[in-house]
């Protein structure tokens, strides 16, 4: 049954026009990977416009290839020149900037490649299982399960995102109530307009991400007047074969993280602790844990895998549950919106052949990014040899024309500017910036399902502790929401001193 | 880094006063069909005060001296940042693709100090490229000025 819905799938996404549109996101993609400022989240957002007059299935083929392109070209970055593009490519550097300055870059960008493209195979292959038993259970839940997994998206942010978590609980309410400003659906009342009408569109999320994500980086990153120092590669088909013969080894390493990034991954934020779970685990059980962090092959394996499983898996609970797993994945999630699909469970009654299209892309997409990658390592590489003071302004104005573009309004280009400075203070202060954009995306579904369930309860808050399926939900993510303040309190009570809160990014 | 902390959770909880002062406006309560418009900003913004102060405690308890943003690290953001804004006005006026050239053109020569040469030839291919791809393309549209005009656009 499945498999019969995976061939179909097949028959979508190997069209030629579908496999163009494949290799032209991962090469945009990955030029968005390994350009600074940009990174997958925003490179969809300001690629989504481009996408409304294609058939939906392309369109979605064309972002998700983005994707697989940018988390590919991240590891090209941290390998070669040191700069994680991503978050979750901080562990790759580890080992793989040693192993490029000791002239074993093209050794380590072949092993990242392989190791993404292991752990991208093992998440779609659980998407491919899971996906239709997943909406199978999703049908049945009603306006107080929604509220529940919401709730849970959430709280896994502050009580699993490591970083402060009442600065995440701040940035989860400004995302929201900045999706509450403007016109209320269901009263046809304006919200915190203050007769100002610009406001009664609200604020697109598009917009933000492009400013938050895009012009708080580039700020960012001028700051420390960037100089790029290149490590040079030796990138051909002999180096590639060789690793390939040593990869097998570290066949313990794919496994754990692949299950690691696949475990972490369709929980929201769940990428980066998953690439530097995997990292501490391959050390832990490696036997020569003293040679990692000075060019250790495994130190990349490691992260790499997990951190590609994580960003496969995010998709798993926006195509079946409607609920984004990351920042990416809520921008695509709204592109579905406006394409006219309906995202959640009856995508996989409604739009057959979109869900196991999309499925079987992801197979495709990845196979042939990870050969365009392995061949282009040398042209991507150039990019970052263009000087900071061209490609500064050039990511500026691909800004303005992404927020222009979403709804021809020249004050989305002054909200980009404004989020974007924003951003560059909330990165400073450490508050996370994706939670603020998931609840941006999530904030009307939320609302919506929160008062729906209030109607059925005729405005008893019990309807969610009460239902079998919401009331474990809901009841798990008190727990996260709670888990920062019983920590300590459990270390206390087991006479382990209390540790101070570090601060991770991501 | 502390005073720019406290200020941003001032900010915030100031920002969440403001929500709670406008949901109450809008009836916080129950209407005749189930919660009022009101009601869901009302308590996004209560959490909000409430998580703002405890941050506000937080940093004012904390003992930090990092400065938030040094002089050096100033400069350079500064010098991305007006002439972006001077750029974004312009293209009320004279369109996106005129303003991106003249953006592009003074970074590039400004903070870059590329040869002219490398300058006019980017400046203008870009917002060449641009046009062509959104709106002879993909047909999206851009703000356009006199000179789009004056070309027939």
């Amino acid at each position: 049954m499945g498999l019969e819905n995976l061939l179909l799938g097949f028959q979508v996404a190997i069209t030629p026009f579908n496999l163009v549109v494949a290799v032209i996101g991962i090469t945009l993609g990955t030029i968005i990977g390994v350009l600074p400022g940009l990174g997958g989240a925003n490179g969809v957002a300001i690629l989504l416009p481009l996408t409304f007059t294609m058939p939906p299935t392309s369109a979605i083929i064309l972002l998700t290839s983005l994707y697989w392109g940018a988390l590919f070209g991240g590891a090209i970055t941290s390998i070669l020149f040191n700069i994680p593009g991503e978050p979750w490519s901080v562990a790759t550097t580890f080992d793989g900037y040693p192993l490029a300055r000791q002239g074993e870059g093209g050794q380590a960008l072949t092993a990242a490649f392989t190791s993404s493209f292991v752990g991208a195979l093992f998440s779609i292959a659980l998407i491919t299982l899971f996906a239709p038993l997943l909406a199978e259970i999703a049908l049945k839940f009603g306006p107080p399960e929604f509220f529940a997994i919401q709730l849970l998206t959430f709280s896994s942010f502050v009580g699993l995102g490591g970083g402060n978590p009442l600065k995440s609980l701040a940035s989860i309410l400004i995302g929201f109530i900045l999706g509450a400003v403007g016109l209320d659906i269901v009263t046809g009342q304006l919200r915190m307009t203050f007769g100002v009408t610009e406001l009664m569109k609200g604020f697109d999320f598009i917009v933000a991400v492009i400013g938050l994500f895009g012009i708080g980086e580039i700020l960012l990153s001028v700051e420390e007047g960037l100089a790029f120092h290149g490590a040079r590669t030796g990138m051909n088909l002999h180096v590639v074969l060789d690793t390939w013969k040593i990869l097998p080894r570290y066949w313990r390493t794919f496994v754990r993280g692949s299950f690691i990034g696949f475990w972490m991954g369709f929980k929201p934020g769940g990428a980066t602790p998953a690439s530097f779970m995997s990292y501490a685990f391959a050390k832990r059980f490696s036997r020569r844990p003293e040679r990692f962090g000075r060019g250790e092959l495994e130190g990349v394996v490691a992260p790499e895998t997990a951190a590609h499983a994580a960003g496969v898996a995010a998709m798993l609970p926006m195509i079946t549950l409607g609920i984004p797993g990351s920042p990416t994945a809520a921008v695509m999630l709204g592109g579905l919106i406006i394409w006219g699909l309906q995202p959640g469970p009856m995508l996989f009654k409604d739009k057959p052949d979109f869900v196991w299209g999309l499925i079987a892309s992801m197979y495709t997409g990845n196979i042939i990014g990870v050969l365009m990658v392995l061949a282009g390592v040398p042209l991507f590489a150039a990019i970052l040899r263009i000087p900071f003071a061209i490609l500064t302004p050039l990511i500026v104005v691909v800004c303005a024309v992404g927020s222009y573009a979403v709804h021809n309004s020249m004050m989305d280009v002054w909200y980009m500017l404004i989020f974007g400075i924003i951003g560059y203070v909330f990165k400073k202060l450490d508050y996370p910036l994706a939670p603020l954009v998931l609840a941006l995306v999530l904030g009307d579904l939320a609302e919506n399902a929160l008062r729906q369930s209030l109607i059925m309860s005729q405005g008893s808050l019990s309807i969610f502790f009460t239902r079998p399926i919401a009331g474990a939900i809901t009841t798990l993510a008190v727990l996260f929401f709670l888990l920062p303040v019983l920590t300590p309190w459990w270390r206390r009570l087991r006479g382990v001193p209390a540790t101070a809160p570090t601060s991770t990014h991501g | 880094m502390r005073i720019a902390d406290a200020l941003t959770a001032a900010v915030l909880m100031l920002a969440g006063g403001v929500v709670i002062f406008d949901a109450v406006r809008l009836g916080i309560g129950w209407g005749t069909d189930g919660p009022r418009s009101g009601f869901f900003p009302f308590w996004l913004a209560v959490l909000l005060v409430v998580t703002s102060f405890l941050i506000l405690v937080q940093t004012l308890r904390s003992s930090s001296t990092a400065p938030f943003v040094t002089r050096q690290q100033l400069g350079p953001v500064l010098k991305v940042l007006w002439p972006a804004t001077v750029a974004v006005a312009l293209m009320h006026f004279v369109g996106l693709y005129v303003a991106s050239a003249l953006y592009l053109g003074y970074y590039m020569r400004a903070v870059g100090r590329h040869g002219w040469f490398l300058v006019l030839t980017l400046a203008l291919l870009i917002p060449l490229v641009t046009f062509l791809i959104f709106e002879t393309w993909f047909l999206v549209p851009m703000p356009k000025g006199p000179l789009e005009a004056w070309l027939g656009y």
